[in-house]
């Protein structure tokens, strides 16, 4: 699911480093994901994952580092996180 | 109805002054002396600092009374105050576990200082404030700042200015903090004039701002933790509060109009009547969103991650974009229902300065800026349908 994630990010983040250079854990935000790259970023993640992100989870802590991402989807799809 | 009106009372001095040098600090744009120091002399300036700091704890909805207060008297001392207010609140909110910001708190409120702000950037940044150009640069336990500042509010009357930068000069453009800078830690050299329509009281000129201070009086958090967690909120109610007291002291005097009128010609309803009808339903629904917009927030103060939502975001960013348009709607049927004497200077239903004032409220952060933030939250928030939320 994570190199999923990392595509994605590639793909909408936006950031100006490269994705090999950031760890699971580091804050995305940090590394320069604006607001508008990560609701870009939302949308592929729904997309790719066919799910919908409730309410509780639209908040900057929850795409705040690719292990916060990995999290939320765990919770919402668990079948496609094993994937 | 206020749940302090000790608060109030002793703002009633500040808006008395406020309106009495009003007209003259709008023609001379020159900031609200009088007004300001009589509201440092009723210790208005720290009541939101909590107790065991010298505040008075003052919530929220209090201070957009006195922020209603003033707006009705004299808008550019009103938001003066307002932005005061705003600055305070991201070191109430984020500076209590802050050794440095603790003791500034108690300074603010001692000693009755005034706090200006510096988002907004020259070179292509504007009102896009989760970007910088300027970057902190550390240089041992001090840290170094430049900032073409293209808008800072009172720069030269306050004792302090947060601003805004990148937290490092190889930092992203949206990776910022944000530091207080002393009046006696930075320079600052003129850029612009502030010749403006409205809101002229508030000199707002630009400045190459250039600082220097301890590493510690940079805020631990990320700043847009703190443009999320306290900026938004406070300016966009506070701001709204004020634009509120324009727009209902333009309806009072479109109403003192009508009814002058009204007593010249008993028997007949003066013409301007439905016009004062019609404002008063716009005045109330600007009331109304205020006040729920108020709501709101005290509900998401009290659950911790409902302040970083994008459901609260984008309520705070409506409730700026709505109460600044309705408040241009209002001026404008006030001027119809006073016409000549609304459009004249210097008649009790004068107009004029509402209007130019007004009009900076939907500049100021473009409505046309946050609707492209809306727009694209708006991309995966599900908007509540329920009535009661
Ligand atoms: C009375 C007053 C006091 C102020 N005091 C201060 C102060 O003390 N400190 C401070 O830092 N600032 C201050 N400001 C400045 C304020 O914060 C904004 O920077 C200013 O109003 C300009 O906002 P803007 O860049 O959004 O709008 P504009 O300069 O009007 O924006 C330029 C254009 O960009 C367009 N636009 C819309 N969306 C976007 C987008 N996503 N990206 C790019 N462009 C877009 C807008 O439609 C607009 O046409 C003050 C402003 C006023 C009116």
């Amino acid at each position: 699911m994570k190199t999923v994630i990392r595509k994605l990010i590639e793909q909408h983040g936006r950031l100006p480093v490269a994705m090999s250079t950031l760890a699971d854990g580091q804050d995305l935000y940090a590394a320069g994901l604006t607001s508008f790259a990560a609701v870009q970023l939302m949308l592929g993640l729904e997309e790719a994952f066919d799910v919908e992100f409730p309410e509780r989870m639209l908040n900057r802590k929850s795409f705040s580092s690719i292990d916060a991402i990995a999290a939320c989807i765990a919770e919402i799809a668990p079948q496609k996180a094993v994937a | 109805m206020t749940r302090n009106s000790n608060l109030l009372d002793r703002a009633a001095d500040a808006a008395a002054v406020a309106a009495k040098y009003c007209d003259e600090v709008d023609a001379q744009s020159r900031f609200p002396t009088e007004a300001m120091q009589a509201l440092k002399d009723a210790r208005l300036m720290g009541i939101m600092i909590p107790r065991d700091l010298g505040g008075e704890a003052a919530s929220l909805r209090d201070i957009a009374e006195v922020c209603a207060l003033l707006g009705q008297n004299c808008a550019s001392t009103a938001m003066v105050y307002a932005m005061h207010q705003i600055k305070v609140s991201s070191v109430v909110s984020h500076g209590a576990d802050h050794p440095w910001h603790r003791a500034f708190m108690a300074c603010i409120a001692s000693q009755q200082l005034l706090l200006g702000s510096s988002t907004t950037e020259g070179g292509g940044i504007g009102g896009d404030l989760g970007n910088s150009i300027c970057a902190i640069e550390r240089d041992g336990d001090e840290f170094t700042l430049r900032k073409d500042a293209s808008v800072i509010s009172y720069a030269t009357q306050c004792d302090a200015i947060l601003v805004t930068a990148r937290r490092a000069p190889d930092a992203p453009g949206s990776d910022q903090v944000m530091a207080t800078l002393l009046k006696s830690q930075y320079t600052l050299e003129k850029t612009a004039e502030w010749d403006t329509l409205g809101m002229r009281g508030t000199c707002s000129e630009g400045f190459i701002f250039e600082g220097r201070a301890p590493a510690e009086q940079i805020m631990p958090q990320p700043f847009a933790e703190i443009a999320a967690r306290s900026m938004l909120a406070h300016a966009h109610l506070l701001w709204g509060a004020l634009w509120y007291g324009i727009a209902a002291n333009a309806v009072s005097r479109a109403q003192s109009y009508v009814r002058a009128e009204a007593r010249k010609k008993p028997g007949q309803n003066p013409v301007g009547a439905l016009r004062v009808a019609e404002a008063a339903s716009m005045l109330q629904l600007m009331r109304s969103s205020l006040n729920a917009g108020l709501e709101r927030f005290e509900k998401a103060q009290l659950a911790n991650d409902d302040l970083n939502s994008m459901s609260f975001a984008i309520d705070m960013c409506n409730l700026k974009i709505g109460s600044s348009r309705l408040l241009n709607d209002i001026v404008q049927q006030a001027m119809m229902v006073c016409g000549i004497n609304g459009y004249k200077n210097g008649t009790p239903y004068s107009l004029g300065r509402h209007m130019r004032d007004a009009m900076s409220a939907p500049l100021m952060i473009n409505n046309d800026r946050i609707f492209g933030n809306t727009s694209n939250m708006l991309l995966v928030h599900r908007l509540d349908q329920r009535l009661a939320s």
